[in-house]
C-alpha cells in the first residue's frame, strides 16, 4: 500500500531541519507534555524515522502515536543536537494524510473534524476562529462570560471598540471578498485545497467502510461526524 | 544558582524596531480580547507617538490550521508572503505581530527561506500565480510584547498606576506565562531566550511589580492545537494548565501575565472549568486574574478597564486587581453596551457562582 516512504519524508525540508543526528538521549521525552499525558515517546519517533525502516514508518503513519504531539515544540529547546521531534511529527502527519494512513487510527480520523471547522473558517471568514462558530453548547469550558458575549455579540464587540463584520480595519472586521478570493487562490495553487480534499476523500472511504451511508450506499458525512465526536 | 548560561541568556536582547510598524492581528485575540489589540495600537500611536498601520486586507496567517496539520507548509508560506506583500505595498519594513502562534510561524518561514532559497523561490512563484503579488522580506519582525518591553521605561514614565498594592505598599506578586512559540523554537528571537525569558518579567519590574518564578513557569498552557480543537481531546489541555496552577498556587500571585492570546484565554477559562470539575480555586478571591502585556500596559496607563480594554470579556474578575492598584473604574459600566446602555449580565463571573 505504501511505497518510498523514506524518500517522501525526505522531500520535506522540515525533516532536514528537524532531524539532523539523534543520539537517542531522550531529553525530548523528558520535557514533552504529551509524553506526560499519553503513552507517547518522541525519542522513539526520532529514532524510527532516522532508522529509515519502511515497515516501522508505515506503522507510525497508521498509528495514534503521531497524533499525540501538542506542537508546543518544547523538544526543540532542549535537544542537545538541535533536533525538533515536533517538526518530524508535522512531516509524518503530512504523509499520513497524503497516503490515507490517517483513517486507520482514532486520533488520525479526527483530522476530518478540523478541516470542517478550522479549515472552513479560514476560507469562509479569513480567520481560523470566528465568534459565530464558538457555540457555547460545544464549548462548555468557555463559561458563562462567553455565553454572555455570544448571546450579545454585536453589542459587546462594539462596546469594546471591535469592528465585528464591519468594513475597514479593526478587530474581527469583515475580510473583503477580494481578499478572501486571494486566500482561496493561494490555497488552490499551493496545495491547501488539495489537502482538504484528500482528507475528505479518505474520510468518505472510512465512512462507507463503517457502514455510515445513506440509502444509496454513499458516505453519510453527518453520521460520520457524529461517529467521530463519540469515538 | 546563577549559572553562566542563565546570566548570558537573561541579559540577551534581540533587535526590536523603534518605529513604523505594520500590524498583524491575531485570530484568537480578536475573538476573545479585542480590546487588547485596540489598546496596543492606541499606546503606540497616542502614548509613544509611533507610526503603526492596521491594514484591513490582511487575513489569518493560518497558523492554527498549520499546527493542526490541515494547512500544508507550502500554503502557509504563501499566505505569509501575502502579508509581507501588503506590508511592502504600504511602504513598511517592520512587522508587529499580535499572536504567538503567528510569530512562531513567521519566524519558521523566514528561517526556512534563509536555509532553503528554493522554498523562497517557490513561494514567490506561488504568490505571483495566485495573486499577481510580489513582496520584500521584513527587516524586523517583533512580537507586540517585544515592543511593549522595548518601551517599558517610557510607559513607566507616563504610568498613572504602579504595580504596587495601594494599601500595603508592597509590589504585586505576578507570575508570567510565556507562549511556547515565542522562543522555544527560535530562542534567539525572544528577549532572554527561551529558558530565562525576560520579556514579561522586565515589564513587571519596570512598572513596580515583583516577578515570581515558579517551578512550572516554562510548561505549556496545554493548547495543543488539535487537542483543544477536538472536544474529545480537551483533557490534555486542561491537565497542562492544571499543572501550572498547582505550581503557582503556593506563591499566591496577584495575577498571571501572558504574552500569547491563546494562553491568556486558556489560563482564564481553565480556572473556571477546574473549579466546576474539582471545586478548587487556585488563588485570588474567585480565581487569579489573567492579563496580557497590552492589557496590563493599558491598565497602568489609565485606560478604562471596560470600554478601552474590554476586561469584562474575561471569565475571572479583574476587580480585585483594580482595587489593589487603585484603578478608578465604574462597576456599573462593566456589562453595558454602546452608549452605556445596560445589556444584561453573565450568569456569574469567576470560578464559582458565589451568588448561590
Amino acid at each position: 500500500m505504501y511505497a518510498d516512504l523514506n524518500r517522501k519524508l525526505k522531500e520535506d525540508v522540515r525533516l532536514e531541519e528537524g532531524l539532523q543526528a539523534c543520539m537517542n538521549c531522550g531529553i525530548c521525552t523528558a520535557i514533552c507534555p504529551a509524553a506526560e499525558f499519553y503513552e507517547y515517546d518522541p525519542r522513539t519517533i526520532a529514532i524510527t524515522v532516522q532508522s529509515g525502516n519502511e515497515e516501522k514508518i508505515a506503522a507510525l503513519l497508521e498509528s495514534d502515536t503521531i497524533w499525540y504531539c501538542g506542537q508546543c515544540m518544547s523538544c526543540k529547546t532542549r535537544c542537545p543536537r538541535n533536533n525538533c521531534p515536533g517538526l518530524i511529527i508535522n512531516v509524518l502527519r503530512k504523509l499520513s494524510q497524503e497516503t490515507g494512513a490517517f483513517i486507520k487510527s482514532r486520533m488520525g480520523r479526527q483530522q476530518y473534524l478540523i478541516v470542517k471547522t478550522i479549515g472552513a473558517n479560514i476560507l469562509q471568514y479569513g480567520y481560523c476562529v470566528h465568534p459565530t462558530s464558538l457555540v457555547p453548547e460545544i464549548h462548555p469550558e468557555q463559561g458563562p462570560v462567553w455565553n454572555w458575549v455570544y448571546e450579545n455579540m454585536r453589542e459587546v464587540y462594539a462596546s469594546v471598540g471591535a469592528n465585528l463584520d464591519g468594513e475597514g480595519p479593526g478587530a474581527m472586521r469583515k475580510i473583503s471578498q477580494p481578499d478572501l478570493q486571494e486566500l482561496y487562490k493561494i490555497f488552490k495553487i499551493s496545495g491547501g485545497l488539495k489537502l482538504y480534499q484528500t482528507i475528505e476523500h479518505f474520510s468518505r472511504i472510512k465512512a462507507v467502510e463503517l457502514g455510515l451511508t445513506n440509502k444509496n450506499g454513499e458516505a453519510d458525512m453527518e453520521k460520520y461526524t457524529q461517529y467521530l465526536l463519540n469515538e | 544558582m546563577e549559572t553562566k548560561s542563565k546570566i548570558r541568556w537573561s541579559e540577551y536582547n534581540k533587535e526590536i524596531a523603534d518605529d513604523n510598524f505594520f500590524y498583524l492581528r491575531s485570530c484568537i485575540r480578536q475573538n476573545f480580547n479585542p480590546g487588547a489589540e485596540q489598546v496596543f495600537l492606541s499606546i503606540l500611536q497616542n502614548n509613544l507617538g509611533k507610526n503603526v498601520f492596521d491594514d484591513p486586507r490582511h487575513t489569518t496567517c493560518t497558523g492554527i490550521g498549520y499546527h493542526s496539520d490541515i494547512v500544508p507548509f507550502e500554503t502557509i508560506q504563501t499566505v505569509i508572503a501575502r502579508q509581507f506583500s501588503l506590508m511592502t505595498e504600504r511602504g513598511y519594513k517592520n512587522c508587529a505581530v499580535s499572536c504567538i502562534t503567528s510569530f512562531g510561524c513567521y519566524n519558521e518561514v523566514l528561517s526556512t527561506w534563509k536555509e532553503f532559497p528554493e522554498e523562497l523561490e517557490r513561494t514567490r512563484e506561488n504568490l505571483q500565480k495566485a495573486t499577481g503579488r510580489t513582496f520584500e522580506i521584513p527587516e524586523n519582525l517583533s512580537h507586540a510584547c517585544d515592543i511593549i518591553y522595548k518601551f517599558r521605561k517610557e510607559i513607566a514614565a507616563q504610568a498613572r498606576y504602579r504595580l504596587v498594592d495601594k494599601n500595603t505598599r508592597q509590589p504585586l506578586k505576578i507570575v508570567d506565562h510565556i507562549g511556547c512559540h515565542y522562543a522555544k523554537i527560535f530562542p534567539e528571537k525572544g528577549v532572554g531566550g527561551s529558558e530565562y525569558s525576560r520579556v514579561l518579567t522586565g515589564i513587571i519590574e519596570a512598572w513596580g511589580g515583583e516577578a515570581i518564578d515558579y517551578p512550572e513557569r516554562r510548561h505549556c498552557c496545554g493548547f495543543g492545537f488539535r487537542h483543544y480543537l477536538i472536544k474529545n481531546n480537551r483533557s490534555y489541555s486542561i491537565s497542562a494548565s492544571r499543572k501550572k496552577f498547582e505550581s503557582m498556587q503556593p506563591y499566591q500571585p496577584d495575577m498571571i501575565l501572558t504574552n500569547c492570546p491563546g494562553c491568556n484565554m486558556f489560563l482564564d477559562r481553565w480556572q473556571y472549568a477546574l473549579a466546576q470539575i474539582e471545586g478548587k480555586i487556585y488563588g485570588g478571591e474567585n480565581g487569579i486574574p489573567v492579563l496580557s502585556h497590552e492589557e496590563l500596559a493599558g491598565l497602568v496607563l489609565g485606560y478604562d478597564p471596560w470600554k478601552d480594554l474590554g476586561l469584562q470579556m474575561h471569565q475571572i474578575d479583574v476587580e480585585p486587581l483594580l482595587i489593589k492598584l487603585g484603578v478608578e473604574y465604574d462597576p456599573k459600566q462593566k456589562f453595558t453596551g454602546l452608549n452605556g446602555k445596560y445589556i444584561n449580565e453573565p450568569e456569574f463571573t469567576g470560578c464559582l457562582n458565589l451568588k448561590n
